[in-house]
């Protein structure tokens, strides 16, 4: 037994120092142990681990909904209509149909996650093309760019993907578009600002004397510096991103029923909001939970992202 | 023959009441293997005449000619595997991101070299840095390795001419004897040409054997190392800088 | 009373291979006078020079008996008191000029903002900035005003922060490598300025630099750091005379315009020379 313990711990130390080592002796070597750095900084911080479990436990509810949900989330029972919670069976109690709650949050973080994970690739990267190209090429490219910018900027968030959403059609997908749309300006506003401080540096100049195109001085140089703000950034705004698509299920914009969406679950729960408190708030504090553990995760990621800015 | 040849350069910035003459009618030629330095009053140009000549600054007028050559407003990649560039500020001239393998390799990459790997290591040594510095980043190195790193990276793609913008100002004496041995061992193994821009006049007086002296975008005055040794020059300006270079005096 | 108290100083930085000292038990004072510090790059110059204004970023941690400032225990002071003792009564050049201007604000405005921030007023805010500009030889002073930093040349941004630092009048002044970019003349023309600032108004200058030759004529007394200690200190006019190995080979590393040399000497390090406990520096 203690044999095992000696080859287990010299084995835990030895991968420790390859990872951790000043000298690393390959790029691969080099490139996993600066994420290993990175996620031993996140580490220390108590409230974003905190954030990343609740992530992570929400992403395997959502890998693992059949199997935990204890009923159909679509399966009526008019029997067993807006039961309270802890009811036998309904643990978070009925809605108005009498379907289980707790299975419709189980599925529900299915399409949260759905909802998140697209926006959270099409928005930074729509806004993180037009900052960059706008910033790095000045003159007329960075004046049209941003004017079209500030025009989708100057509307409130809501108001827009509404407009977006009237004109597309309601549905899950279409109000993913419609957020993304009218998430991806306050994004390029930021690779703007960056790249202007950016593109004047001598490093990149030394680039351009390499030979390198105004592309490759774009994606290999510029992207670096601009995607660890953008990173913290979109981590910090999920949150916003869950409300904005709750509030288009909850306009009826959004997620169509029967469909679990947790917004569209709001919606449907407000008419019992007096008796039946619990059939709107679970749903809602589904959505604060969430969105909590992204803000704690946001705040984490800037400390391992940018320590410049750690504490402030 | 001439490796670098100037007539009337002029470069300015900004228009309007902006506009900033920042270089005017500068002419010099630099024979091939020789090293020429460029001394002179602080914004006085030295460091916008190499920026003109590798085609950093959009406005300039008048002829530069790299190997009988002229040059016109774009550079080809042909010119930057003959003509390469060290920055004044090591701290800025090194991506904040990029390890020295990734700036090496990109580097290499460009100018179409197969062997990666194994000339990212010659790099290296011949700089005086051992393979252990191959994967860090500029924030694990001092001043005077970073310059290194920066020097490497000019000399990647094996080329004629280096200028070389205040190379050794940021860097304490004992990196500056290092810095200026290896350039000097460079020099005569690979007979490079150099233009140095200094305001130490006797790091100019140590590497190089002629020099011009710059005020106000104006070349003033050009001479040769042993004319400056012996403080023998006819323009006053040249002459203040000469004697102010002596040391500091108190004033009583 | 001297103006700055020090007594064994530490900077300690924790990093992943253990806890790395930078400044180890510096202890000097300084008077109304200009007190160089030189040694080679890495040797704790400038974490020094950032410790007395507490300037040093976490996770770095400073450690000192006392760090007193005209009498006041600086490390027992609130970061509300500390403010005032940066914009007051002690400036700081820090060592990377471009890197300590706001790039996306023109060098007018952060001058004036400086200003108004020590006088607490705008009223001729302007035209004391161009007088600054005008006393650290810039020549074209309207134009640099309405420029960004990176528009500038080295020295020029280098000139701009000395510029800025001098405007609240303190009474001591930090000044890491000020002059490192600038000319010969030019740099003669600020150092005069330093130099009337300690001897008509009584400032006290800690000048922080690896030019020996210039530290040597220019001030009163120099610490040489090596490692994070002071292994020698001398009057500065005895600098050549110096006795510590490492300093000898300092000096002899210089290159000189009057013998001229195929090739420099370089600093053959001796691990001994980090093991003595510091000197004090205390005058
Ligand atoms: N990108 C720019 N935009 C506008 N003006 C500039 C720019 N770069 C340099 N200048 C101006 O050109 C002039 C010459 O600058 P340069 O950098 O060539 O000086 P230098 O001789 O290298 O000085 P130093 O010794 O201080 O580095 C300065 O007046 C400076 O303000
Ligand atoms: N954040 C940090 N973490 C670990 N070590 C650090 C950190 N910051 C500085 N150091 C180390 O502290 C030591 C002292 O640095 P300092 O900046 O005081 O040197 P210096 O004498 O001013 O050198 P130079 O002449 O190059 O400016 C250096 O060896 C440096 O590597
Ligand atoms: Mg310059
Ligand atoms: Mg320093």
């Amino acid at each position: 037994m203690s044999q095992f313990d000696v080859t287990g711990t010299r084995a835990r130390s030895g991968w420790h120092d390859w990872l951790m080592t000043e000298t690393p002796r390959s790029r691969r070597q080099a490139r996993i142990g600066s994420f290993y750095q990175g996620w031993l900084t996140l580490r220390r911080n108590p409230m974003a681990m905190f954030g990343l479990s609740i992530l992570v436990f929400l992403v395997l509810l959502a890998i693992f909904a059949p199997l935990l949900a204890p009923k159909d989330p679509y399966a009526q029972d008019l029997g067993a209509r807006l039961l309270p919670l802890g009811s036998e069976g309904y643990p978070l109690g009925s809605d108005s149909l009498g379907r289980d709650i707790l299975s419709r949050l189980i599925y529900g973080a299915r399409i949260t996650l759905y909802i998140v994970a697209l926006v959270a690739l099409i928005a930074p990267i729509v806004g993180l093309f037009v900052g960059t190209v706008a910033g790095y090429a000045g003159g007329w490219v960075d004046t049209i760019l941003m004017r079209i910018t500030d025009i989708f900027l100057a509307f409130p968030r809501l108001v827009l993907a509404l407009a977006f959403v009237a004109a597309l059609g309601a549905g899950i997908e279409n109000a993913i578009i419609a957020i993304s749309l009218t998430a991806w300006p306050p994004y390029a506003r930021i690779a703007r600002a960056e790249t202007l401080t950016i593109r004047k540096a001598d490093y990149i100049a030394a680039v351009r004397l390499q030979g390198a195109g105004p592309l490759r001085i774009i994606t290999k140089h510029i992207w670096p510096l601009c995607i660890s703000s953008l990173i913290v950034r979109v981590t910090l705004d999920m949150a916003g991103i869950i409300l904005a698509a709750a509030g288009l299920g909850f306009l009826g914009l959004g997620a169509q029923p029967p469909s679990p969406e947790w917004g569209a679950m709001i919606s449907e729960g407000r008419r019992f909001i007096l008796d039946h408190w619990w059939v709107a708030t679970m749903p809602g504090l589904a959505i604060f939970i969430v969105s909590l553990a992204f803000n704690l995760l946001g705040d984490g990621m800037r400390d391992v992202l940018d320590p410049k800015d750690a504490g402030k | 023959m001439n490796a670098i040849g100037v007539e009337n350069l002029n470069v300015w910035f900004g228009k309007g009441r902006d506009r900033n003459q920042a270089v005017s009618d500068v002419s010099f030629a630099v024979r091939t293997g020789e090293s020429f330095g460029l001394v002179g009053e602080s914004g006085s140009g030295k460091s916008t005449i190499l920026r003109a000549i590798t085609g950093l600054v959009p406005s300039w007028s008048g002829r530069m000619e790299i190997a009988g050559i002229a040059l016109g407003k774009a550079r080809s990649r042909q010119f930057y595997k003959t003509v390469q560039m060290v920055f004044q500020d090591p701290y800025a001239s090194l991506h904040p991101r990029h390890s020295v393998d990734q700036v090496l390799g990109e580097a290499l990459k460009l100018h179409g070299f197969r062997d990666v790997d194994q000339r990212i290591e010659r790099l290296l040594k011949d700089v005086g840095l051992g393979p252990a510095f191959r994967f860090r980043y500029p924030h694990q190195l001092s001043g005077g390795q970073r310059q290194r790193v920066a020097i490497a990276r000019a000399l990647a793609p094996e080329p004629d001419i280096l200028l070389l913008d205040e190379p050794t100002s940021a860097l304490d004496v004992s990196v500056q004897a290092e810095i200026l041995n290896l350039l000097t061992d460079l020099r005569a193994e690979n007979g490079l040409t150099y233009v140095m821009v200094s305001h130490d006049l006797a790091v100019i007086g140590h590497m190089c054997e002629r020099l011009a002296v710059m005020q106000a975008g104006r070349i003033v005055e050009e001479m040769t190392v042993e004319d400056m040794r012996a403080l023998r020059s006819t323009e006053p300006y040249t002459k203040q800088l000469l004697e102010s270079s002596l040391g500091y005096t108190r004033e009583t | 009373m001297s103006l700055i108290e020090v007594e064994d100083l530490w900077v300690r930085f924790p990093t992943r291979t253990g806890v790395f000292d930078a400044v180890r038990g510096v202890s000097f004072s300084l008077g109304r006078e200009r007190l160089g510090i030189v040694g080679e790059s890495g040797s704790g110059k400038s974490m020094t020079g950032r410790a007395i204004l507490r300037l040093i970023r976490p996770p770095g941690k400073v450690e000192a008996t006392h760090i007193a400032v005209e009498g006041d225990d600086i490390l027992k002071m609130s970061e509300r008191q500390m403010r005032d003792v940066r914009g007051q009564r002690i400036s700081m050049i820090m060592q990377d000029p471009k890197f300590s201007l706001n790039p996306v604000m023109t060098v007018g405005d952060q001058i004036i903002e400086a200003y108004t921030q020590a006088h607490g007023s705008r009223a001729n805010a302007r035209e004391k900035t161009l007088e600054m500009l005008d006393a650290v030889a810039i020549r074209d002073a309207e134009r640099v005003m309405r420029a960004y930093p990176h528009e500038m040349s080295g020295g020029m941004g280098q000139r701009i922060m000395i510029a800025m630092m001098m405007i609240p009048n303190p009474s001591v002044l930090i000044a890491d490598e000020p002059t490192s970019a600038l000319d010969v003349s030019v740099q003669t023309q600020v150092l005069r300025i330093m130099d009337r600032l300690v001897s008509e108004r009584g400032m006290g200058l800690i000048f922080i630099s690896h030019d020996l030759n210039l530290v040597s004529a220019f001030c009163d007394r120099v610490l040489i750091m090596y490692a994070g200690r002071v292994v020698e200190t001398c009057r500065a006019d005895r600098l050549h005379e110096a006795e510590h190995p490492y300093t000898r080979g300092l000096l002899n590393s210089l290159p000189r315009l009057d013998a001229p040399r195929r090739r420099l000497e370089v600093l053959k390090r001796d691990p001994a020379w980090s093991d003595p406990g510091s000197v004090r520096g205390s005058s």
